[in-house]
């Protein structure tokens, strides 16, 4: 399988005065064409800093993105990034904001049209498309967002605890949709979460992080898909699974 | 025995999620109840303040000093007939609209792009801070040498008092951008220009707006002060001529066109700001 994204000695410091914090050091990865990897990790191990890194929204301090074989400088339409925070425009109803991608490449009004009302379509907003963002609930401003990055049709997605300020069910409703629309399309997703539950439940390989980016552990998921929330908290292959990756997350805070 | 079935179920929300959209029936006074009544406790509140107005002058105040309602309107009829109302009032509402529309335009522009490079914004802002707190009525004197005592004098004191007001609102509207939304927009493969139009521009229109609503007094003050000051022509002129006169019913006559002007301008931003707020959520519209 190709390399799509690989990330090699990649160290980010954001200095302060006189010091600096390292929220990344030395850190090395590979992923394959049309997997999805989980990324797993606690709160400040520099998994956002390791999405902005990847995405090229930021600057490395040392070592390198490429995605491709392309040294990555910037932003790349090819790769769609879903970060923590909504940010869609609030000043755009739903369907303005899920235009926006393509009206920055100048794809004509009436393309632009059908292109965004089959993405809203995809994602179950259907007859909101002229709500503005603070008419939305927080799942629907996620499934906006989702749709917006869509539209676009990148290659790779990253995406950054999208699903975390949401209810449990909620949650659980937009994991399988986000399967569903993945599932054929041949798409990289990189899905950076801190609930091990969820990160066995959608990739194929999970990644732990350790403290400033240091890689604990990388596997394969052998879980066979579809895979459902509610079987897999039975099954001994997954509780083992589970385990092992709760075992490693320990590790990596020490 | 069963029980009736007097539950409708017609309005189930469907399986969709999110929130359910339902017709509401409200009667005239439901809808418009509230409203109605501030406006018939505004009239009461004015009728009240004339009456008690009327009845004081010359039972326990001297009406040279007050005069009083039926005076004010009298007078004002005296000058709509002759025509003096109107050739002063002309004047004035120029002078504030041109001080208005240059002040805020030069000031929008000025607060977009000085905001916009960081490096000069900061060494600016000290600068501009300094002139700002400067109060125009000093800069009278000044601009009669600058630009003598016609009209021009006016407009220019005008502006210079919106000016400050819709930079610095603007500026602060464009530097409180959120970063969130212009990587948004970098990820989309924007570029700089793509970020100050899309982006920045509509974040900081609030800004803006906000500056437009509190410049407008200033422009009306800045236009009115510069005719006290030296004029032969304008509402502040028939002020002016009025209280060297004693004619305090003239004075009053003019502060009431004075204040319906002021009233004018902002009904007319109120609109534009209810335009470019309509993506609020209801609470957060003013």
């Amino acid at each position: 399988m190709t390399t799509v994204l690989r990330a090699e000695g990649l160290t980010k410091r954001f200095p302060k005065d006189d010091t600096a914090t390292v929220a990344l050091r030395d850190f090395a990865v590979r992923i394959d064409e049309g997997s999805f990897v989980s990324v797993l990790g606690r709160s400040g191990c520099g998994k956002s800093t390791m999405l902005n890194l990847l995405a090229g929204l930021t600057e490395p301090s040392a070592g390198a993105v490429t995605y491709r074989d392309q040294k990555l400088t910037g932003p790349n339409i090819d790769i769609g990034y879903l970060t923590q925070s909504d940010t869609l425009m609030p000043w755009r109803d739903v369907q303005r904001n899920v235009e926006m991608p393509l009206e920055i490449r100048g794809v004509s009004k009436v393309d632009r049209r059908t292109a965004a009302a089959e993405q809203i379509e995809r994602v179950g907003l259907r007859g909101f498309e002229k709500h503005y963002p603070s008419e939305l609930s927080g799942g629907m401003r996620r499934r906006a967002s989702l749709a917006r990055m869509l539209v676009g049709d990148p290659e790779t997605l990253l995406m950054d605890e999208p699903f975390g300020a949401l209810d449990a069910q909620l949650r659980a409703e937009l994991q399988d949709e986000l399967l569903r629309l993945w599932h054929g399309s041949g798409q990289t997703v990189v899905f950076v979460t801190h609930d091990i539950e969820e990160a066995l439940l959608l990739g194929d390989r999970v990644v732990v992080l350790g403290q400033l980016g240091r890689i604990m552990l990388d596997r394969e998921v052998p879980l066979a898909r579809p895979r459902s929330a509610d079987s897999l908290r039975v099954d001994p292959e997954f509780v083992a699974l589970h385990n092992e990756l709760a075992d490693a997350l320990r590790e990596g805070a020490r | 025995m069963t029980l009736p079935d007097t539950e409708s179920h017609v309005d189930e929300a469907p399986a969709s999620h999110g929130p359910v959209r339902v017709k509401v029936e409200r009667t005239w006074w439901q809808r418009h109840g509230r409203t109605s009544t501030v406006w018939l406790l505004r009239l009461v509140l004015v009728a009240v303040v004339l009456v008690l107005w009327q009845l004081a002058a010359d039972r326990w105040i001297d009406s040279t000093f007050t005069s009083q309602p039926t005076e004010i309107v009298a007078r004002l009829a005296e000058w709509i007939d002759d025509g003096t109302l109107w050739l002063h009032s002309w004047v004035t509402i120029q002078e504030i609209v041109y001080g208005f529309a240059l002040g805020s335009a030069v000031g929008a522009l000025a607060g977009y792009v000085l905001a916009s490079i960081n490096m000069l914004y900061r060494v600016l802002d000290p600068f501009m801070m300094a002139l700002y707190s400067i109060p125009k009525v000093a800069l009278a004197p000044l601009f009669i040498v600058w630009f003598g005592i016609g009209m021009h004098m006016k407009v220019l004191l005008a502006a210079a008092t919106v000016f400050f007001l819709v930079f610095l609102n603007t500026a602060a509207g464009v530097r409180e951008v959120d970063r969130g939304l212009i990587d948004a927009v970098r990820l989309m493969g924007g570029n700089r220009w793509h970020i100050a139009r899309k982006v920045v521009l509509p974040a900081s229109m609030n800004g803006l707006l906000t500056g437009l609503k509190v410049a407008i007094p200033y422009a009306l003050i800045g236009a009115v002060i510069g005719e006290l000051v030296a004029s032969n022509q304008g509402l502040g002129y028939l002020i002016n001529d009025a209280a060297a006169q004693f004619d305090t019913a003239g004075v009053f006559a003019t502060l009431v066109v004075l204040s319906v002007i002021a009233a004018v301008l902002n009904v007319v931003v109120g609109l534009m700001s209810k335009r470019a707020n309509r993506w609020k959520p209801l609470d957060a519209r003013s």
